[in-house]
């Protein structure tokens, strides 16, 4: 068979320089960390670990008040034993048709479960914990989102969290 | 463990974890009623945690959207003068920023609790409607 020879990732960095200047925007501040991250490492064999998924994307329940557009600060739980058919997304900057057909495509949570099933995983947590993304000021972001998520997943004494950006 | 679809952005970024899926915004965990694929993605991502010793390692996933790439060229380009309106739709897709709960459906909308009830909503700042 003929391999086809793939090409680099899209930059979303680039792309969002050139369509802010074609708009007559300045470059948006992207963060850039020189520093190493913090690593813990895992503690025990997934198979004995507590795991939380956290995502980004607009995904929340039915019967919840949804995201909004304006750099929306909030988090939703959402409990472990939501079906797909009551996963919603809404958001700004990406193609929501496939996750409207499947909430799956950003928000494993059915699979996590299936993995727990199979005891690939030792427990999936009680809550998920999501938020809009496409916040533009990282500072608050790193103040104020991401302790209060830390928070509850330390709360819930987590071993691992799987995180999924959009 | 972060999984995402946007190199360059989590790469700046510099998380303790990281995979990479060469797919498009939107389907991070895989495709659409697809769920033998998206355990292998999980299954992958979660081997990848497995492995990892040191901070800041980011792996490929060598997952393949399509046989070609040509969905990378239609992602957020700005319009050129000539470009037909349908496909300039994709260039400048912003949507208006509105400060409102934004519900999937009207449906929802009704269904959806009052803020001031929703228990399980977190509200990190005072700026909330």
């Amino acid at each position: 068979m003929n391999q086809t020879k793939h090409r680099p990732p899209v930059d979303y960095i680039e792309r969002t320089k050139d369509q802010y200047s074609a708009l007559g925007y300045p470059p948006y501040a992207w963060v850039h960390s020189d520093t190493p991250p913090p690593f813990s490492p895992l503690r025990k064999p997934l198979s004995e670990s507590k795991c939380a998924l956290v995502a980004s994307g607009g995904i929340y329940a039915q019967g919840q008040v949804a995201f909004h557009f304006k750099d929306d600060l909030s988090v939703r739980l959402i409990d472990r034993d939501t079906p797909n058919t009551a996963l919603r997304t809404t958001h700004f900057a990406y193609d929501l048709t496939a996750s409207r057909q499947d909430p799956g495509c950003v928000f494993p949570l059915r699979t996590l479960c299936e993995l727990e099933r199979v005891s690939l995983i030792g427990e999936v947590s009680a809550n998920a914990y999501t938020f809009m993304g496409g916040i533009y000021s990282s500072r608050r972001v790193r103040e104020i989102l991401a302790p209060a998520i830390a928070d509850r997943l330390q709360q819930d004494e987590v071993d691992v969290a799987v995180m999924v950006p959009v | 463990m972060s999984l995402s679809s946007a190199y360059s952005i989590t790469a700046a970024v510099n998380p303790p974890r990281a995979v990479y899926i060469d797919y498009p915004l939107g389907h991070t965990a895989g495709k659409p009623n697809d769920s033998a694929g998206q355990r292998r993605i999980m299954l992958k991502t979660l081997q990848a945690l497995e492995a990892s010793q040191t901070p800041g390692s980011f792996v490929d996933l060598e997952e393949v959207w399509q046989a070609d790439d040509s969905w990378k060229d239609r992602v957020m380009r700005p319009a050129p003068k000539h470009m037909a309106e349908d496909e300039a739709s994709h260039a400048d897709d912003r949507v208006e920023r509105h400060a409102t709960p934004q519900y999937q459906s009207e449906a929802d909308a009704q269904a959806a609790v009052d803020p001031s009830e929703c228990s399980s909503c977190l509200w990190l700042s005072n700026e909330q409607n």
